[in-house]
């Protein structure tokens, strides 16, 4: 996530005080003091109303779908048809799961590389004209729905390869991932001191092997940090996958077929499950939720344990 | 290639400068060829939206595109008008009703809070920012709609129906899958995301513009108010701004539970839709050339309305950035 | 390493050449069947054919197979003739509709003490969708029904917003009864509604449906039945009030029919049929070659053979699954259909139907 710099500096004079800030009298203060306590309750009800409904959907999420996740069928076998569920012969999500995780590795596979390398243009060669462009490109990119993305994907990937793949996905997904990466990359370059390139230049060492084997190294937590955030937004992404990877109901035939043909993904299949007519496939559907949301979250944690890895060693 | 120049440098120590300067140019050659690839994506973003849509902006021109209120594909009639009306709406709306709280949770983290409750309530914002779209989506589905229909929508209709029937057409036949679930939606689903940006622009704001105005015998909440908040304003407008990008572009969700009525006008508890929601609904599932083209011409409306959004945080970050520390 | 990655690849073909994945998308309505069929195709083939067939609705179905994205497509609308000839051009050749079941539409709705059985007639259904008739309380619903208690509450019209061969039928009954509907609004897979909540396939019908008193929906019998919603009888051509039901629907389609099975049996002559009905086709090509989604002989061949089991054993999973099974009649076209599909100029067709002994 951007942060966003610091307002105009000549705003609001800290010299402009309130009405009666000087005239001190005690029935003044204990308006003013009353006024201080209202608004620190006021906070505390707006931190509540955020926090509280978003608490009940992971509440509701987890206990809804537990049941499902709970059982070794689920992550054993394929969905097949309705009728399966419905006359509760065994059918699970393993096909989902498989196929997610291999959409959602080439997908890195492709931004990380991409992404890190547009960061280093952008903080390593600073002087480049391209570089405006690109800060203002890669922005945009970044702001553009993801939906977007997939309308791209499905121009550039399926139409020519004749069909939905999982290939076309993982690049919908990399589409999403890149301009995070890239940002991030660039941000965290920007803060490693140039007095370190400086002394890497001077013991002899070419510009290539100094980014390579001293800052990016020492950035490296930041970057990781980057690529998980990434990794984190485009895992939950169903919109572009709809037209890319497309779905399948069983376990692909072949492992090539996985990248070559349709497979499905947990989001895009939350889409259908949930929006389906059999209570069978919506606590399937909540199980699918349950495992996105591990997901998120274990990817999540893997941040804050990087991060604090970090301030631990700059101790 | 890289390995190959190593093992050679160490070798041939003479000719190293040259060397040197060769794996030079291939990094930065490298490293240019990935960042154009970014920028070649973004504007090939354009071009395949532009390009696929252009029947539809030439058949209907573009104006008469965007301001079409008709989308029917059996006459081969198309415009994005009710979607970019449903769009501007919910995203507006839901920013409307989550900024305030979400400024509200920036300032308890940033300022109130002690150190550990403020950690606890970072780390579930910033978690909460990741929640997928389509989770929140089912939670919508199974939980808010059926209790906002038997405890808002439907005793709200019955009270007007007899009260006021004035207010019947604004509020429209009760359906559980309308515009207010849909704003009432993308606002939580924004709200981590303003809270994220406002919270940074707080903190970054100087010791010293609080210490001043806490040294005039400031209460809390005033040094919040005259020094804090007025500092930061800008990157919290440009923050709500990005979120407003955010809520114009988030898909799932609202697809889910908007109702999906391609027809104007819309109502409170009516069904609306949305660009991002159309597009969904309808892609896989266009026969006709000219409607599936219509689908993309949409996109490339919501690609303008995006750019727009963008280009405005990002002029307003770099207008009130101090001292070059634009971003 | 070289012959490592050399083993590994001709295992991966060999592989590839046992087991065969067959594409298949479109119509939502009889994706539950479809998908049935696949999973007890795969246990008949041993494991060796998979059969992934995705509901996206029946546009989808016609779009997907018209650019050649999937093997075959699955649609309760036909192919027209600007369609057919659009594939011809396209270098396709003749494209089949075959018959796999029949859909009926159902008026749905939500009314707090009134049970299933509501009595409609066509114009009735189509006062309502036009946005004309907007209470429970019109005389107009209330003449068809003596003796029912309606609520007063307002109608909320509930329809798909995707394309989508149930709105197709509904629609094509629509039109044929009501010259007002003709005029404003026609037949598709997807049209601009004078009025009314979209939701996303049968699905999102049946659901909101069920969520909203007053709201009238129209949705394949199986999802209403599945969905516990309370449907209308619709009264037919002959003026008799029709119960919904499997024999009914199959009774519709007792009318003669074209040899290419293209016909609308909505508002059906035959007196006792259910008046909206109509058929679910398999979209497939003449030359299977011409389809870019199939590669390989083997895939022709599997496709064909899966296509036969699916008309003919595979028409035993319908019934208890609320479908219906297709006529004799119908049977016999669909194999007239098969014996003329070929690849590359081979007569597959003629050879997969003498193989199993028709």
């Amino acid at each position: 996530m951007a942060v966003t710099a610091p307002a105009t500096g000549s705003a609001a004079p800290p010299a402009a005080a309130p009405r009666g800030l000087a005239t001190v009298t005690p029935e003044h203060l204990r308006r003013r003091y009353r006024r201080d306590r209202f608004m620190i309750g006021l906070l505390v009800l707006a931190t509540a109303a955020v926090l509280v409904p978003l608490l009940i959907i992971v509440w509701y999420v987890v206990s809804n779908g537990i049941s499902a996740v709970l059982t070794f069928d689920f992550y054993t076998q394929d969905l097949g048809s309705p009728a399966r569920a419905l006359q509760g012969r065994p059918t699970g999500l393993g096909h989902t799961i498989l196929g997610t995780i291999v959409v959602d590795a080439l997908a890195l596979l492709i931004a990380v590389p991409i992404g890190v390398g547009a960061g280093i243009m952008l903080s390593e060669y600073p002087d480049h004209p391209l570089n405006p462009v690109l800060r203002i490109l890669n922005d945009t990119l970044n702001g553009m729905p993801a939906i977007l993305k997939g309308l791209l994907a499905f121009s550039l990937i399926v139409k020519p390869m004749g069909t939905f793949s999982g290939i076309s996905g993982a690049v919908a997904l990399a589409f999403v991932m890149l301009p995070i990466i890239a940002r991030a990359t660039e941000g965290v370059l920007r803060i490693i001191p140039w007095s370190i390139r400086e002394a890497g230049l001077a013991l002899g060492l070419p510009r290539w092997r100094v980014v390579l084997n001293t800052v990016l190294p020492a950035a490296r937590v930041g970057v990781v940090t980057g690529i998980l955030i990434a990794f984190a937004r485009a895992a939950g992404e169903a919109a572009p996958l709809l037209f890319t990877s497309f779905g399948n109901n069983f376990f692909s035939s072949t492992p090539l077929r996985y990248l070559m043909g349709p497979v499905d993904t947990l989001p895009a299949r939350l889409y259908s499950l949930a929006i389906s007519p059999y209570k069978e496939w919506h606590a399937m559907g909540w199980g699918a939720a349950v495992i996105l949301l591990v997901l998120v979250i274990v990817t999540f944690v893997g941040t804050r344990i990087v991060t604090r890895a970090r301030h631990a060693t700059d101790l | 290639m890289d390995r190959a120049l190593t093992a050679s440098e160490r070798i041939r120590l003479p000719t190293r400068p040259i060397y040197r300067r060769l794996g030079d140019r291939l990094f930065q050659i490298v490293v240019v060829a990935l960042g154009l690839s970014i920028i070649a994506l973004a504007l090939l973003l354009a071009e395949v939206l532009f390009t696929d849509g252009l029947e539809p902006l030439r058949r209907f021109g573009f104006w008469g595109f965007l301001t079409g209120t008709t989308w029917d594909p059996v006459r081969g009639v198309h415009g994005t008008w009710p979607f970019l009306v449903g769009t501007l709406i919910t995203a507006i709306a839901s920013l409307a009703l989550s900024f305030f709280p979400a400024i509200g949770v920036a300032i308890f983290s940033a300022e109130y809070a002690p150190r550990w409750l403020a950690g606890i309530v970072d780390t579930i914002v910033d978690l909460l920012a990741a929640v997928p779209s389509v989770v929140v989506g089912i939670w919508g589905i199974f939980v808010l709609v059926p209790l906002m229909q038997s405890h808002v929508y439907l005793p709200v209709y019955f009270w007007a129906f007899e009260n006021a029937p004035g207010l019947l057409p604004v509020l429209g036949p009760p359906a559980g899958y309308n515009l207010v679930t849909a704003i009432i939606v993308l606002a939580l689903m924004i709200v981590p995301y303003t809270t994220a940006l406002a919270r940074d622009a707080i903190r970054l704001v100087p010791r010293s513009q609080r210490e001043a105005a806490r040294a005039l015998g400031a209460t809390r909440w005033e040094v919040m108010r005259m020094a804090v908040l007025p500092y930061a304003r800008g990157a919290i407008t440009a923050g709500a701004i990005l979120s407003l990008g955010r809520a114009i572009g988030e898909t799932m969700a609202v697809a889910m539970l908007v109702g999906n009525s391609n027809t104007l006008p819309f109502t409170f508890f009516g069904p609306a839709a949305t660009m991002p929601s159309v597009i969904v609904n309808e892609f896989r599932e266009a026969v006709e050339d000219l409607h599936l083209a219509s689908l993309m011409t949409v996109g490339f409306y919501l690609f303008l309305i995006s750019l727009t959004v963008n280009l405005i945080a990002a002029w307003l970050q770099r207008k009130l950035a101090v001292g070059g520390r634009s971003l | 390493m070289r012959t490592l990655l050399a083993l590994a690849a001709s295992l991966l073909i060999a592989a590839q050449a046992q087991n065969v994945e067959l594409l298949g998308a479109g119509a939502t309505f009889p994706a539950p069947l479809v998908t049935a069929m696949a999973d007890e195709y795969r246990d008949v083939t041993g494991g060796r054919v998979t059969v992934n067939y995705q509901s996206i609705g029946s546009g989808g179905g016609i779009r997907q197979f018209t650019e050649q994205t999937v093997m075959f497509g699955m649609t309760e609308a036909f192919l027209n003739d600007a369609q057919l000839a659009d594939i011809a051009a396209a270098g396709g050749g003749v494209a089949f509709n075959l018959p796999i079941t029949l859909g009926d539409v159902v008026p749905t709705y939500n009314l707090p003490g009134v049970a299933k059985g509501l009595v409609f007639d066509g114009d009735t259904l189509a006062e309502i969708f036009l946005g004309n008739v907007t209470t429970w309380a019109d005389p107009q619903i209330g003449a068809l029904n003596p003796g029912v208690r309606l609520p007063p509450l307002p109608i909320t019209v509930v329809h798909r917003s995707d394309g989508s061969g149930t709105t197709n039928i509904w629609t094509s009954f629509l039109t044929k009864v009501s010259p007002a509907w003709a005029d404003r609004v026609g037949f598709a897979t997807s049209v601009n509604w004078p009025t009314g909540i979209g939701g996303n396939g049968n699905e999102g019908v049946a659901g909101v449906v069920q969520k909203t008193p007053g709201a009238i929906g129209y949705n394949s019998l199986v999802y209403a039945v599945l969905n516990d919603i309370a449907y209308g009888y619709v009264e037919n051509k002959s003026g008799n009030v029709i119960e919904p039901s499997l024999t009914a629907t199959s009774l519709a389609a007792d009318v003669p029919l074209p040899s290419d099975t293209r016909i609308l049996v909505t508002d059906t002559e035959a007196p006792d049929g259910y008046p909206i009905a109509g058929f679910a086709w398999m979209l497939m090509y003449e030359n299977l070659d011409a389809n870019n989604a199939i590669a390989t002989r083997a895939q022709a061949e599997e496709l064909l053979k899966f296509v036969l089991w699916a008309i003919t054993d595979g028409q035993d999973l319908a019934e208890p699954l609320s479908f219906s099974r297709i006529p004799a009649a119908v049977l016999q076209l669909n194999l007239d259909m098969i014996r003329q599909m070929k690849f590359q100029g081979e007569d597959l067709g003629a050879q997969v139907l003498a193989a199993a002994g028709y």
